[in-house]
């Protein structure tokens, strides 16, 4: 038996929108910028999905800026709104559990001279709004808050957020590269100036992504060239992939409330037979998180070699250990919530979606505590740390 | 999280089926290596006969915290030293071990240091067995002894700093 429960990472494309992917390869291939027909074609396909897009986070049309993912989005978002606003003040907030795209923007900009505030969490991995207001400053131009986690799954309070920044006279953006299509937003209601949206996430081709600038918004664009995107992102445009992620958009609208009622009684039966392993705990908050996310740590084991002997099974999982990282240092997450780093290395996450079946989940439980097990044998901590 | 596939076939066997792990009951010495901190940890347990005048490993048993590597890799070497004396079990070197579990071109640079841990570990359970018999300590081994105490202590060290440095960007602002 094979289970994906993976989805966090990336989702398998929904066959219609591989569907009504398919012409914009070799039929209507056009560029958007040529004048003949060809290009009128693919250029009414490119606006067509912008209204899609737009539609499903009630924005206006030409708010979306199509990237190619969701990295680049948050580098046009954090980098551009620098640029743009660098006489007004050179301050940026962030909070300490950004995914990394956001963080080495951030980082990078303080090399430009910028000065960036990492705002912490509370063991949920909740921002503190109090501590929020406490930084905003009169040289605050940007605050940077994701919508969901997508390690833990924790939902951020971003109606509240957007509400502090639009009395500051702050910009808010958001990245909502986990959450959007899996629950609604609105960024009139929650007051968001810029949202990251990415397709892979969301059952559409990897390769397409947007950016949603609120109309009056200072930006400057990080790829300079023909002007496409209203000038805000210079590259020939892909069609293709587009048309997808507006495709894979239609489908979330018209299934996200069933979708997500769904996954929660998935995610939630599978919380719940995790926990019963012995030293076994949940990270992230019990109701504020994602339909489809369930992250834990098991005590006296490490992740990698858990995700390695899951997948001996069959079962794609992952895990914020050290050892499956480049640096070697565990989930910068998992740390901010307050786990230990010999804690943070026993994590597992395990994320659903579409084709996750009860079946799936229960097979998942059968497996788990007998290689939970199996590994604590052999640690030399079986006994306590 | 990387894909298996970039570990040896030697690895990946030794990880789905170790060899000698689990803990031992009345050992004669035990050998730690490695840090919570970074995620490994390996425990080398050996039970030492004497025969014909010399010091024979005639069992041994690992424990294991840490990845796909460090399981594989003290599983390896259990194997590797199992009726050794303690004298041939010393002149196993990391390079000899590096390629039993598929040689250095194979292996993730980053997976190197933990590859070879095990073989610390084992050097520790030596070196106190040495200690506790009061048989003369090698230089070579007690140097190696120096290296490994220093190396946990410069980690936990690093990791001090580290969460110091990170306490007082949240101070500060």
């Amino acid at each position: 038996m094979r289970v994906y429960m993976d989805y966090a990472a990336t989702t398998p494309v929904d066959p219609r929108v591989l569907k009504a992917m398919l012409p914009y390869f070799s039929k209507k291939f056009g560029n958007t910028m040529s004048l003949h027909s060809f290009g009128i074609e693919a250029k009414k396909a490119l606006e067509e999905s912008r209204a899609t897009i737009a539609d499903l986070m009630n924005a206006k049309t030409e708010e979306i800026i199509f990237t190619s993912s969701a990295t680049e989005s948050n580098n046009l978002a954090l980098k551009g709104i620098a640029f743009a606003n660098k006489d007004k003040g050179r301050h940026i907030i962030v909070s300490k559990i950004e995914h990394h795209c956001v963080l080495d923007s951030a980082k990078w900009l303080e090399k430009q001279g910028f000065e960036v505030t990492y705002l912490p969490v509370d063991k949920y991995g909740i921002v503190d709004l109090g501590e929020l207001e406490r930084s905003i400053r009169k040289d605050t131009i940007l605050v940077s808050i994701m919508h969901a986690n997508n390690e833990i799954g924790t939902i951020e309070p971003i109606e509240e957020i957007g509400k502090i920044c639009r009395e500051k006279g702050v910009y808010f953006h958001t990245d909502a590269a986990q959450s959007f299509g899996k629950i609604p937003i609105d960024v009139e209601k929650m007051n968001i100036d810029l949202l990251t949206a990415s397709s892979h996430k969301m059952y559409g081709p990897k390769g397409a992504a947007c950016l949603y600038v609120r109309k009056g918004v200072k930006i400057e664009p990080i790829l300079h060239g023909g002007g496409h995107e209203f000038g805000l992102r210079s590259s020939t445009v892909n069609v293709a992939c587009i048309v997808g992620f507006a495709e894979a958009a239609k489908i979330c609208k018209k299934v996200m409330n069933k979708e997500s009622e769904r996954l929660k009684v998935l995610r939630d039966r599978l919380i719940k037979g995790c926990l019963k392993i012995e030293n076994s705990h949940l990270n992230g908050h019990p109701t504020k998180r994602l339909p489809n996310n369930a992250n834990f740590w098991f005590a006296f084991i490490e992740g990698e070699s858990l995700v390695a002997q899951l997948d001996m099974y069959g079962i794609a999982a992952s895990t914020g250990s050290a050892c499956s990282s480049e640096s070697l240092e565990p989930s910068h997450v998992l740390l901010a919530i307050g786990l230990k780093p010999h804690e943070a290395h026993g994590s597992l996450r395990l994320s659903i979606g579409r084709w996750t079946t009860k079946k799936e989940v229960d097979y998942v439980l059968e497996v788990l505590p007998g290689v939970v097990e199996k590994l604590r044998k052999i640690s030399p901590y079986k006994g306590g740390w | 999280m990387k894909g298996f596939h970039i570990y040896p076939k030697e690895i990946m066997k030794h990880f789905k089926n170790p060899k000698n792990l689990g803990k031992m009951k009345n050992a004669d010495a035990v050998g730690e290596a490695g840090n919570l901190v970074c995620g490994d940890v390996m425990r080398i347990y050996l039970k030492i006969k004497e025969k014909d005048g010399k010091k024979i490993i005639s069992d041994v048993k690992g424990e294991v915290f840490g990845c796909i590597v460090a399981i594989a890799n003290t599983s390896m070497l259990t194997t590797m030293v199992k009726g050794k004396t303690l004298e041939e079990a010393l002149k196993i070197d990391k390079e000899e071990l590096i390629k039993r579990l598929g040689g250095r071109e194979k292996i993730p640079p980053i997976k190197i240091h933990c590859s070879i841990l095990a073989l610390d570990a084992l050097h520790e359970a030596i070196y106190n067995y040495y200690k506790k018999s009061g048989i003369p300590i090698p230089e070579k081994l007690r140097a190696e002894h120096e290296r490994i105490q220093k190396s946990i202590q410069e980690i936990e060290k690093k990791h001090k700093e580290f969460l110091e440095l990170e306490r007082n960007i949240i101070d500060n602002k």
